[in-house]
């Protein structure tokens, strides 16, 4: 009679034992997908188990899906897709930035993240320890946060068809009952809110990846920005009208963008706006307007005037909103269009980035 | 030196506006010869500031609107071709050629690289000794010492991949050509520091002394600005026609004279043709003889290509002075930095670009 198969003698003795590197297997769904799953994602990742506080939730099975039991309200929803070079820069990585990019998406909504999934894309050739350091990235600032990683998927693509690493992580998240944060509730008489210093991030990829110094160090800005809103929202449910994280295409880009949006105008005073003197250099220096270049860790806030004062105490009193500072309001005058005041009192018209002043830094 | 505060400090700004408001009995036409010059007086609202003082008529110093539609198409024919790698300044990838421009050339396939110093292709040439790797010099005599030192470090280290399609500009006979045209108003100059850097002041004397028109030298930040203004209006209201130099933490009399010497040691002045404005004698530089070896225009076949401007493209006029931009009826309209129909809605320093960014409000009838 032969002896029972023992199912836990089928893994892997030496997982990943024969692959320092991704090999297109590891994209195929069989035992080398299992094993980068079982043995790269998921350490990393650091499942808790089942959340005593979500009964119903088994996020931490890390599945093909997710069960979330969703307390009552409404669920936010977003997607986002993180293409940075290089992988690693100053201050972070693509890891931090797949799980924050998401996570403030979701913030400047004004909910708070519930789960994320997350999606690779990988190139044949890609170094394990690499993937491996991006992906406790990812499960570091996914605790930092609270937030599990509850499902995921990873393709792999020949040698030459991707840059080493692409993720995608979508997102959902909760509102409290009572807040409406949305670009159009933007509305004359609102005071604009900037919650710290502009262009840290995308000086801080531009300088590794072009070998270029600045005369002094700068760092991603990366940062989750959903404790930062609920500071806010405890200050007023209702006085905070629109929130943007200026990523891709700066401060100047998500200010045209709301005052598109709600159809009205938008002055600024160009001085208000904090810019660090290494970001203010390399701008100098390349020709690059501060306004346009990528935030990971920043928000703005369109606040009704009366609950303005609260909301910018509310926001400096906490880590991520420390220098924050109102930089100007809303006009029903010049509707879509955004203006900024000069040091030398003159005005000019701010307007979005064409394409990209920079190739591909978020 | 704290140039990015000390030079934007709005107190010493006042104090000079001022000085100016008090000095000036009329309204003075001043061009501002370089194109970062037009974009730091409209991006600071300098032109506002002094729109009782000064008119200001935006020069033709921008490098990337003044090169010959000609030498953008010899541009893209060499980038299409399979073999080769060129090299180029950002800016020059929207320029509007004939029919397309970089940008698209290199969505079809070409290999159509970014550099921000003409050294870094000379480094694309011996990383990749199987490529033809071609950078396009474009510019005045500011870039041109780079576009130089290039092509002597390429020859000392042997590369015979290397090549450079050669546009530079000269801006003494551009100025020259504003002050022979017919309906010049131009009553002083405010030259350009950084071409001055390099070549120092002598070679505006004479333009002084021909035409009676006060030049000063001057830089780019906003109080460099104003107080090269403050220069020119007290000299125009002195009715005195001198040389200044403002700008002396940049520019000594004889420039930078080793830059000079290998300019002098690469490249030959030639007649060229200013895209809007038309053939200016010897107004630019090519390689010389000794250096033909890295001419890309003898590497590769390119010659007699035909082209054609748009018609709704005023920027000649817009070049020298003679349009302000929001005058032109295709502004905003038919052309805008999306769809330009002429370089000066292209480039960083652009005219057009510059009002169109910063002055819409204004310039299409809005709100202030």
């Amino acid at each position: 009679m032969t002896a029972p198969v023992r199912a836990a003698d089928w893994s892997c003795p030496a997982p990943l034992r024969e692959h320092a590197r991704i090999v297109l297997g590891h994209g195929g769904g069989g035992i080398l997908s299992a094993e980068l799953v079982e043995h790269l994602f998921l350490p990393a990742f650091a499942p808790p188990g089942p959340d005593p506080a979500s009964p119903g939730t088994d996020a931490a099975v890390l599945a093909d899906a997710a069960v979330l039991a969703v307390p009552g309200g409404r669920i936010v929803f977003t997607t986002d897709s993180y293409v940075v070079r290089p992988l690693f820069f100053p201050g972070g990585s693509i890891g931090e930035l797949a799980v924050h990019g998401t996570v403030n998406d979701l913030a400047c909504r004004a909910a708070m993240p519930l789960a994320l999934s997350a999606g690779f894309i990988l190139e044949e050739g890609l170094e394990l320890d690499l993937l491996g350091r991006v992906a406790q990235a990812m499960g570091r600032a996914a605790a930092t946060v609270g937030v599990p990683i509850a499902t995921g998927d990873t393709k792999v693509v020949e040698r030459g068809l991707a840059d080493g690493l692409y993720i995608n992580t979508s997102g959902v998240g909760v509102v409290p009952a009572g807040v409406d944060v949305r670009p159009d509730r933007a509305a004359p008489g609102d005071r604009v809110l900037l919650s710290g210093p502009i262009g840290e991030h995308g000086i801080a990829v531009l300088s590794v990846r072009e070998n270029l110094e600045f005369g002094g160090d700068v760092h991603s800005d990366t940062a989750p920005l959903h404790g930062l809103v609920a500071a806010m929202l405890t200050a007023t449910r209702t006085g905070v009208h629109t929130l943007r994280d200026p990523t891709r295409g700066g401060l100047a880009t998500s200010l045209c963008e709301i005052a598109a949006a709600a159809r009205v105008g938008v002055e600024f005073t160009e001085s208000a706006v904090p810019v660090p003197p290494v970001v203010a250099a390399a701008c100098g220096f390349l020709g690059l307007d501060p306004l346009h270049i990528a935030n990971e860790g920043r928000l703005v806030a369109f606040v009704a005037e009366a609950d303005a004062d609260a909301v910018l105490a509310a926001m400096r009193a906490h880590p991520h909103g420390r220098d924050a500072v109102a930089i100007g309001t809303v006009t029903a005058e010049h509707p879509g269009v955004v203006v900024a005041r000069t040091a030398f009192g003159g005005t000019r018209v701010v307007d979005r980035p064409l394409g990209e002043s920079l190739p591909r830094i978020c | 030196m704290r140039y990015l505060t000390e030079f934007h400090d709005p107190r010493l700004a006042a104090t000079l506006l001022d000085t100016i408001a008090a000095t000036a009995t009329r309204r003075w036409t001043l061009m501002e010869v370089c194109g970062g010059q037009t974009h730091a007086i409209i991006r600071n609202g300098l032109d506002q500031l002094l729109a009782d003082q000064v008119e200001f008529i935006h020069g033709p110093g921008c490098p990337v609107c003044v090169t010959p539609l000609e030498m953008i198409d010899r541009a893209l024919t060499i980038a299409a071709r399979p073999e080769v790698m060129l090299c180029s300044f950002g800016d020059m990838l929207r320029v509007p050629g004939s029919t397309t421009d970089l940008f698209t050339v290199r969505a079809h396939g070409g290999d159509v690289r970014v550099v921000y110093s003409p050294l870094d292709a000379v480094r694309l040439a011996e990383a990749h000794p199987d490529r033809q790797v071609v950078f396009f010099a474009v510019g005045f005599e500011t870039t041109a010492p780079a576009a130089a030192m290039a092509a002597v470090t390429a020859r000392r280290r042997g590369l015979t991949n290397f090549t450079m399609l050669v546009s530079h500009v000269l801006v003494p006979p551009a100025m020259r050509a504003v002050l022979a045209s017919p309906d010049n108003r131009v009553e002083a100059f405010l030259a350009a520091g950084h071409v001055c850097t390099v070549m120092g002041t002598a070679q505006y004397e004479p333009i002084v002394a021909e035409h009676r028109v006060p030049i000063v030298v001057t830089g780019f930040e906003p109080l460099d600005l104003l107080d090269g203004v403050r220069h020119a209006i007290t000299e125009l209201e002195a009715g005195r026609t001198t040389l200044v130099n403002a700008y002396p933490r940049a520019v000594r009399p004889e420039g930078n004279p080793s830059a000079r010497a290998m300019l002098e040691e690469v490249f030959t002045v030639c007649d060229r043709p200013w895209r809007g404005i038309g053939m200016i004698p010897a107004s630019g530089w090519r390689l010389s003889p000794a250096w033909s070896q890295l001419d890309a225009e003898l590497r590769f076949d390119i010659a007699d290509l035909t082209v054609a401007e748009s018609a709704d493209c005023h920027s000649g006029e817009v070049l020298q002075g003679r349009l302000r931009p929001p005058q032109c009826p295709s502004f905003g309209t038919t052309c805008t930095p999306r769809r330009p129909l002429g370089a000066t809605m292209v480039s960083a320093e652009g005219a057009c670009a510059a009002y169109f960014q910063h002055r819409r409000l204004s310039a299409v009838g809005g709100g202030r």
